[in-house]
């Protein structure tokens, strides 16, 4: 009891408002402890790893926080759009926490991530800030992308978060590509190309594969499989929905997408797969609370029933909430005052974005060539303008000149140095004569 | 005597300051104003402005005026200076006969340009179907794998989409690869990738990420080979933001292209002409790169401006010969980059002659040409005597027969006609 005490102190103490690269936990006890994942792991020519997972407490309240943090900003954020400070598309990740938090957890970030466009929650787990990811929501200039990219655009280079895709399907060649890139510099290090059970069945996801296969690249296919790729559910758009099996020749693992700890577990094993062997494709079987985006209200294609048995049967959160109660790492008050924070950081990052001025209009056109040739040296009126000014002032100082050098040819008499510079040659002849 | 002189020479540096400067008119008034007060009549310089009787005495300085300090070429000198006078900007004038050089086929100076710069920087990669083990289509990248490896000169499956992906992917992590379409017609299936994420991830990254890709192959209508082997991709290409197009049509651009395109931040698509691979030129042997953004002046004149790029080039220089015979004088210039155009280079030209015809081998409907006629009229509509002439394709798909597929494309005959009726 008095051990729970003094750790219940140092953690309140110790809970920062910060940003996920700085783990405020680390007085919280790293000793491990072992679960075991609610479901097993199928594979598909491959053997799964084991269900018994390794943590500690302080990753369970790490988890706990980062995904409880997560909610609170997809939540916050469709608050915002609803009152229209965000416009145009808004892919909200409330449900799907425990994938993107238990990937981090299994990798470090020399590792690429790369998704499509439900990118909120994945950007902070590669280190980015709130204030960026609001900012950018709301079209700022202190958004990841200088406001000009908007929600399914944010990028983290330092990170290894290559984005942010708006067309389906099109960043798993990409994330291939940077699977390339990693093979081709010896980096020992993987990427995990994410993309949904939508996109599972464009033909440049099966190239992509193939190339990979062939190349044996350090690519970690990763579908999100949440059931319903827009308003189509699974087994109406796909002849076969086990998305693990897609890859016949590549190996496959499903896993149950709303268990961080298992997720952490298949990511640890597939980066030890893809180092050695090559490409193996991951199946997380999640779920969204929200619709696809902020106008599809999500209810018309499936039921409020199915939406809350989930929420009560399987949320991230409380499972995760769960575990830490059982193992007594944390008391009820404690995980309470957690969300209060994390809700009270969102609100701040909030206010902090909104004071962020809109971008600068001469914005619009940098960064569309990387040395600003092209649309940044348009010659627009006003460049012509002081192209006339700069050669006209070339022209009279050149006119003043002439001027002065005749009226002093007209005082001396003799051939000049004009007419000398005129001819190649020292006699004086007339220019002009062939 | 001597007055007479000083007030000629007077003339000619103040027309010659009015044929360098971009604000054409305020410097005529100025010289005008100038000769009026010295009580000469503004006839000499009334006569530079004329294209149709050019005193050939006069010295004609070409698109980059050079500083008043060095001196007056003469106009007999003026064919020599002229002839690469924009490359040679940016390059020592190599491409004179007193420096030696080595021949080579335009398909051989793109794999030098290749090699090079693989040798120089070991991030560049090429990326294709067959450019590996079996050379390259049209051998340009022949012997390449043997000597940097199956990873460096990759062998792709026919997966135009998903391996221009990667290599926008690799580009991202900062790798510099080389894209080949084995026809630039395939890439119509990689469409999105250049667009969206080669063109515009630098923007909407906001400057995070920089994709150094080279996407290059050969397009254009050859002999025969089919609609859909004879596309002019250019067109389709030209109004994504954030890349850069350009298009070779000799050996020595071709190689300087090459190795531009590659050293370049930015995603650059390189069109190349499937007829033009056996084209022979002698090529400097020391290194050199050409701009990414002139135009090239292939044969200075007074009379027209001809405009035109790639493939159409041969076809005009083909007419200029008939042309000159028959005492026109036609002023012709490669464009080369087609994304943004250099219309520093166009509107001299265009200050001089006051006629423009572009001849292109795109089609009619939305081609270069069609751009290029809108740049001009917004910017030069001053100093258009006429309206511009575009001769493009026909806006057909290139059928197989033979004689059917010489009216598809501008023939020099035609070329010919127009520039007798714009300079009548």
């Amino acid at each position: 009891m008095a051990q729970l005490i003094r750790r219940a102190a140092a953690l309140n103490k110790s809970l920062p408002a910060a940003s996920f690269a700085a783990r405020g936990l680390a007085t919280a006890s790293t000793s491990p402890i072992t679960v075991e994942t609610s479901l097993p792991f199928t594979g598909h020519n491959i053997d799964p790893p084991s269900r018994s997972v390794e943590t500690s407490p302080q990753e369970l309240l790490t988890f706990f926080r980062d995904m409880a943090l997560m909610r609170r900003m997809e939540i916050a954020a469709d608050s915002l759009y609803k009152a229209k400070l965000i416009r145009g598309f808004c892919h909200l990740y409330d449900g799907q926490e425990a994938v993107c938090v238990g990937m981090e957890a299994a990798i470090n970030r020399k590792d690429c991530i790369i998704t499509a466009y439900r990118d909120h929650c994945i950007f902070l787990g590669r280190g980015g800030t709130l204030l960026e990811a609001f900012a950018e929501l709301m079209g700022r200039k202190d958004g990841c992308s200088k406001g000009k990219g908007g929600s399914m655009h944010f990028y983290k280079k330092e990170g290894g978060f290559y984005g942010g895709h708006g067309i389906v399907g099109a960043q798993v060649p990409l994330g291939c590509g940077l699977a390339f890139a990693q093979k081709y510099s010896k980096d020992e290090s993987v990427t995990f190309a994410m993309y949904g059970d939508g996109a599972a069945n464009q033909g440049q996801l099966f190239e992509a594969l193939n190339m990979a296969a062939l190349w044996d690249l350090p690519a970690i296919l990763v579908c999100e499989n949440n059931h319903y790729g827009m308003g189509t559910a699974e087994w109406r758009a796909a002849k076969s929905p086990a998305y693990y099996k897609r890859g016949d020749y590549v190996p496959g693992l499903k896993v149950d997408g709303m268990d961080a700890l298992a997720v952490k577990q298949a990511c640890k094993f597939a980066k030890e797969h893809a180092l050695k062997n090559g490409p193996i494709i991951l199946e997380m079987d999640t779920y969204r609370y929200h619709g696809h985006s902020m106008s599809d209200p999500g209810s018309t294609y499936r039921t409020r029933d199915e939406i809350s048995g989930v929420r009560q049967e399987r949320d991230p959160i409380e499972r995760i909430r769960k575990l830490v109660l059982a193992h007594d790492l944390a008391t009820e008050k404690e995980l309470k005052d957690t969300e209060k924070e994390v809700r009270k950081e969102v609100d701040e990052a909030i206010a902090q974005a909104k004071e962020s001025p809109m971008p600068d209009p001469s914005e619009l056109f940098s960064n569309v060539y990387a040395k600003g040739l092209g649309t940044e040296h348009k010659t627009g009126t006003l460049q012509i303008t002081y192209n006339y000014l700069l050669l006209a002032l070339k022209d009279l100082v050149a006119f003043f000149l002439v001027v002065f050098i005749r009226s002093r040819q007209k005082r001396s008499e003799n051939c000049t140095s004009m007419s000398e510079n005129i001819n190649n040659d020292s006699t004086c002849q007339d220019p002009f004569v062939d | 005597m001597y007055q007479w002189r000083m007030i000629r020479s007077a003339t000619a540096i103040l027309s010659f300051f009015s044929k360098a400067s971009i604000a054409y008119t305020f410097v005529e008034t100025e010289a005008s104003m100038a000769a009026a007060s010295f009580g000469v009549s503004s006839a000499a310089v009334q006569a530079v402005k004329s294209s149709a009787s050019p005193l050939p005495s006069l010295p004609v300085i070409r698109s980059e005026a050079r500083p008043i300090s060095g001196r007056i070429n003469r106009s007999r000198n003026a064919g020599k200076i002229a002839t690469h006078a924009v490359a040679a900007q940016t390059e020592n004038p190599a491409s004179a006969a007193s420096k030696p050089g080595h021949e080579v086929l335009l398909f051989e100076a793109l794999r030098e340009g290749l090699e090079e710069e693989m040798e120089r920087d070991p991030r560049v990669c090429i990326f294709g179907e067959d450019v590996g083990h079996y050379g390259g289509s049209y051998k340009v990248s022949k012997g390449l794998a043997d000597k940097y490896g199956d990873l460096r000169v990759l062998d792709t499956p026919i997966a135009e989409n998903s391996f221009t992906g990667m290599a926008v992917g690799a580009a991202m992590t900062g790798l510099r690869p080389v894209v080949e379409g084995m026809n630039m017609g395939f890439l119509l299936l990689a469409f999105n990738q250049i667009s969206d994420n080669c063109g515009m991830l630098h923007y909407t990254s906001g400057g995070q990420f920089t994709i150094p890709t080279v996407i290059r192959g050969p397009g254009g209508v050859g002999r025969q080979l089919g609609a859909e082997h004879s596309q002019r991709l250019e067109s389709y290409f030209q109004s994504i933001p954030g890349i850069q197009m350009v298009a070779c049509s000799t050996p020595y651009n071709a190689k300087g292209l090459m190795k531009a395109a590659i050293r370049s931040e930015n995603p650059v698509v390189l069109f190349e002409h499937v007829l033009l691979y056996n084209l022979k030129e002698r090529i400097p042997d020391e290194e050199y790169v050409v701009s990414l953004e002139e135009a090239e002046m292939v044969r200075p004149g007074e009379h027209v401006t001809i405009l035109t790029y790639s493939r159409m080039r041969y076809h005009v220089m083909q007419a200029a010969k008939t042309l000159v015979n028959k005492g026109y004088d036609p002023e012709v210039i490669d464009i080369r980059s087609l994304k943004p155009f250099d219309l520093y280079t166009i509107g001299n030209s265009i200050k001089k002659t006051h006629k423009v015809l572009i001849v292109e081998e795109c089609m009619r409907t939305g081609g270069i040409g069609a751009s290029l006629t809108a740049a001009i009229n917004e910017n030069f509509n001053d100093y258009l005597d006429a309206p511009i002439v575009c001769l493009s394709s026909q806006d057909v798909p290139t059928p197989y027969a033979g004689t059917l597929e010489e009216v598809t494309v501008v023939q020099p005959s035609q070329i010919v006609t127009a520039v007798e009726q714009l300079c009548r």
